[in-house]
């Protein structure tokens, strides 16, 4: 019998079990590193001036917002376009924490959680719905949500509301604050990411990502993994959204709930790649310099962000992160699993 | 009375609504993807209708005839490189593609025509009016529109019965591969169902500018409602699409009494209440996957 | 091989499916007339044979030239003009399109010949009857006949058939098989893909055996026997070693496929995994 060989068994079929290994390279390495951008970060106040500090503070939310969508698309493979819809929830949410007489500063954790209630029985309503269609829907539910909120006079309608709370702090402090505020929520959302990856979830992920068929007769668990991903991924949002009414010092519908945020997580996390978790990092930088140099040019940022993200996605599907690291054989942050030597980071469909 | 008029009023959206919904239809028929960019591409011919009647001093209502036959030869040409190029890789990429080429359209737009709300001018035809009742008037060009509609939709339902090209494109939508087997090129039928959406969604475009005002922004709303008269109708079906963009529109003008601003809400509570209560829509022949 | 007087040749296809090497250099000749049967286990890469001469698969290296035109590179519907057509395994059939059709896109890029709808019609006596109904309607056995049709239409020179009794009653296929004389004498050559390996033995001139994508075994039916074909079909080590060896000999479908089983260790038989 020695020479047969085995039933061929389609190669995206789980990997057995010797054969997955994630690229290796010293941990430490990896944790040292991280930590000490963070702490370098974490600095930044005694650095620079407050004006850099709200770019920075831009930068970190709109870092979260796209990992979140990362999470969604590059990892679980749902286009969502209506993450606006927990942004402007979370918005909202510390709003009503604030009008209610909690300190707004204080009140984000709760104003993300709220978001995230709202999302798990959507997940119940878009999840009926498949791939473009799934897309559509979302952002139906973020219009819908923009409808709902500025329909309520309580919260100021279609002019928004002032967030409660905030005067006693002086501007100095103020500035500081929600500044590691939001650099602690980009840090989580990256950690949360990375843990979820490299949790049982993330293997699950991976095994839908590369083989829908088969990853469809293992329903339930499938199911459930992208309900969890699309909860935290409202949860992030929601968070994001929270820092954006503090640091306003107020909201109003039409901006938080805009499609805009959808268009920059979107394109940010396409052109540095998808499915990695430095792509949205890298491309995070890249929208910053980006936005800075054509600040003055209105809405053309959008017009070249969004013609490079279609160039990207035709003809460099893994952003430049791909690009980089399949050149440098090189990943900050392994969270793929190497089935049989087969990249990691490519999306197959 | 004000009720009937606005299930009236409501009846006459929908075949607006239809004419939109159609093209998205058809190219998810065919091609299994969505084009995020169909809303935006309807404000195109409307804003091309706008650019060209002082240049070629037509009367706007004459922009469908040289309007619907470029987008027709346009969505050909967009079909052959840009959306057959993600195609190529997956309808993943396909939709991703054409959400940036959306927001692309929507800020050029923007940055040329500003967002100052524009119209198409018609002169006395829009405000003409049959009135059924007093209380209830209704537009001659509504009138029109919805026959439009009802017209195009039992165009393409013979060409898609009668027609060669119409058995063949049923049969990629069927079965690509088997298709090739047959002799099709299916690049060359997924070009002709684009021509087909882009000339029909052309139309949409252009009735939309002479019956409302628009902005550059105008597209996100008209894809939101023409997905909705696509799944309230059940996918796949072309005729359901109508009775989709009818119960919209009915659902819309009744919000309207309510509260103006409750106008857009209502709409998409009822394509709510279907995805939750009826996910295969009022006629589906297949979920969306 | 001695190529002359081929009207369908292959020669040294090589084929991947992604990483997989599907075929290895597999090679033949078929002769104006003639009824090629390929024989092979699952997965041997006997579709991916025939797909890849009908163009939906692109070869790595390698020829296939219909009566002397290189078509290796030609996309689907110029074979199909040139007189390659394929009913693809398990039938295909357009599911929303009515049986007329079905037939009526087969007909789309159909050359000149004796096949039309009516010949098809008179060709199967119910098929008229029913030409209005959805060929999802069908059952397996009408399905077959249809895909058959849809492929006659075209006037093909060769004709690929892959695997035609594939979920089949014996009666139902054994009246399928019936046609295939009528279709030679209209002048059509016939490469076929069969699992059931008598059936093959019965209705072929030719039989190739592949064998995880690399041809182990090819000749005339009559002149092979039984021991060879089963060790082209299982590879090497079958009869010499203890594994059962079908008792009833190679009798149908059934007992093939029973005994591919068996010899590849298969379901829970103790052997080592490679
Ligand atoms: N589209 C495809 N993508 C990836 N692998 C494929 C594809 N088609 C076939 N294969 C693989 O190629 C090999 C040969 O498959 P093929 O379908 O040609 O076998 P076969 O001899 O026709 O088998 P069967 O008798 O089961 O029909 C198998 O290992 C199969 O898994
Ligand atoms: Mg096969």
């Amino acid at each position: 019998m020695t020479a047969l060989a085995p039933p061929k068994v389609p190669d995206l079929a789980p990997a057995p079990a010797p054969e997955v290994r994630r690229s290796s390279y010293p941990s430490a390495w990896l944790a040292g590193g991280s930590l000490g951008a963070v702490v370098l970060l974490a600095l930044m106040p005694e650095i620079i001036s407050q004006g850099g500090l709200v770019v920075l503070l831009n930068f970190f939310i709109l870092l979260t917002m796209a990992t979140m969508w990362n999470l969604l698309a590059g990892y679980a493979g749902m286009v969502s376009i209506g993450q606006q819809a927990f942004v402007g929830l979370g918005g909202y949410s510390v709003v009503v924490l604030a009008v209610n007489g909690l300190n707004p500063l204080a009140s984000i954790p709760l104003a993300a959680v709220i978001p995230a209630l709202v999302a798990l029985p959507i997940s119940y309503l878009v999840f009926r719905l498949r791939g473009g269609y799934f897309a559509i829907a979302t952002w139906v539910v973020a219009d819908t949500a923009e409808l709902v909120i500025s329909s309520v006079t309580a919260l100021g309608g279609g002019t928004g509301h002032p967030v409660p709370g905030l005067g006693s702090l002086s501007p100095r402090t103020f500035g500081d604050v929600t500044y590691w505020l939001s650099l602690g929520v980009a840090v989580l959302a990256l950690a949360v990411t990375y843990g979820l990856l490299r949790s049982r979830l993330g293997l699950v992920l991976a095994a839908v990502r590369d083989d829908e068929v088969g990853a469809r007769s293992a329903g339930a668990r499938v199911m459930q993994a992208r309900r969890i991903v699309f909860v935290v991924a409202a949860l992030g949002c929601g968070a994001a959204g929270a820092l954006l009414a503090v640091s306003q010092l107020q909201v109003q519908p039409g901006s938080i709930f805009s499609v805009q945020w959808a268009a920059e997580m979107i394109f940010v996390t396409m052109i540095g790649g998808m499915g990695t978790i430095e792509g949205p990092i890298l491309g995070t930088v890249l929208f910053f310099v980006l936005q800075q140099n054509l600040a003055s040019q209105g809405a053309w940022y959008l017009v070249i962000l969004g013609s490079v993200a279609v160039v990207v996605a035709i003809w460099a599907p893994k952003g430049i992160w791909g690009f980089v690291s399949s050149r440098l054989k090189f990943q900050l942050f392994p969270v793929g699993y190497l089935l049989g030597g087969r990249g990691s980071t490519g999306r197959r469909r | 009375m004000t009720w009937l008029n606005a299930i009236v009023q409501g009846i006459l959206t929908g075949g607006f609504y239809a004419l939109f919904a159609v093209g998205l239809s058809i190219l998810f028929g065919v091609m299994g993807v969505i084009n995020l960019a169909h809303g935006d591409l309807a404000v195109i011919a409307a804003y091309v209708a706008l650019a060209m009647i002082p240049v070629t001093h037509l009367p706007a209502v004459l922009a469908f005839v040289v309007v619907v036959p470029m987008f027709a030869v346009g969505g050909y040409i967009l079909q052959r490189t840009l959306l057959q190029a993600s195609l190529d890789r997956d309808p993943f990429t396909t939709l991703l593609v054409t959400f940036g080429l959306s927001v692309v359209i929507e800020n050029v737009l923007l940055e040329v025509f500003t967002s100052n709300t524009q119209s198409l001018n018609i002169g006395s035809l829009l405000f003409d009016t049959l009135n059924l009742t007093p209380q209830i008037p209704v537009s001659y060009f509504s009138l029109v529109m919805l026959a439009v509609a009802v017209g195009v939709l039992g165009a393409l339902q013979l060409f898609l019965s009668r027609t060669g090209t119409g058995r063949m494109i049923r049969a990629v939508a069927d079965d690509r591969e088997a298709a090739q087997l047959v002799g099709a090129n299916y690049r060359h039928i997924f070009g002709i169902a684009a021509a087909i959406a882009l000339a029909t969604v052309s139309i949409a475009g252009i009735a939309y500018g002479i019956l409302s005002g628009f902005t550059p922004t105008a597209g996100t709303a008209n894809l939101l409602f023409a997905f909705e008269a696509v799944v309230i109708g059940g996918i796949g079906s072309l005729w359901g699409t109508l009775v989709g963009g009818i119960v919209l529109g009915i659902a819309q003008e009744i919000g309207a009494q309510i509260n103006p601003a409750y106008q857009v809400l209502a709409g998409h509570l009822v394509f709510l209440a279907v995805l939750a209560l009826r996910p295969r829509g009022l006629f589906g022949l297949r979920a969306a996957t | 091989m001695s190529a002359a007087g081929a009207l369908l040749e292959v020669d040294r296809l090589t084929v991947h499916h992604g990483q997989l090497r599907a075929l290895t250099e597999v090679s033949l000749a078929v002769r104006p007339g003639e009824v090629h049967g390929i024989i092979g286990a699952n997965g041997a890469g006997k579709s991916t044979l025939l797909r890849t001469i009908a163009g939906l698969h692109k070869a790595t290296s390698g020829r296939v030239v219909l009566d002397g035109a290189d078509v290796t590179h030609a996309p689907p519907e110029r074979r199909l003009e040139a007189g390659i057509a394929l009913v693809p395994e398990g039938r295909r059939l357009f599911p929303s399109l009515t049986v007329e059709e079905n037939l009526l896109v087969g007909r789309h890029r159909a050359r000149s010949g004796p096949f039309d709808l009516a010949a098809v019609y008179s060709l199967f006596g119910w098929m008229a009857g029913r030409r209005r109904q959805r060929a999802a309607q069908l059952s397996g056995g009408e399905q077959q006949a249809v895909a058959i049709g849809r492929a006659l239409v075209a006037n093909p020179r060769v004709l690929l058939l892959d695997e035609l009794s594939l979920g089949l009653a014996p009666i139902v296929v054994q009246r399928i098989y019936e046609l295939l004389p009528k279709l030679l004498a209209s002048g059509v050559t016939i490469l076929l893909v069969e699992q059931d390996v008598s059936q093959a033995m019965r209705a072929a001139s030719r039989i190739q055996c592949l064998l995880e994508g690399r041809t182990t075994l090819e000749g005339r039916p009559g002149e092979l026997s039984r021991e060879q074909v089963e060790r082209a079909y299982f590879g090497s080590e079958v009869s010499g070693s203890g594994a059962d060896a079908p008792a009833g000999g190679l009798t149908g479908p059934a007992a093939a496929v029973g005994a591919a089983r068996a010899a590849r260790g298969e379901p829970g038989e103790g052997g080592p995994p490679r």
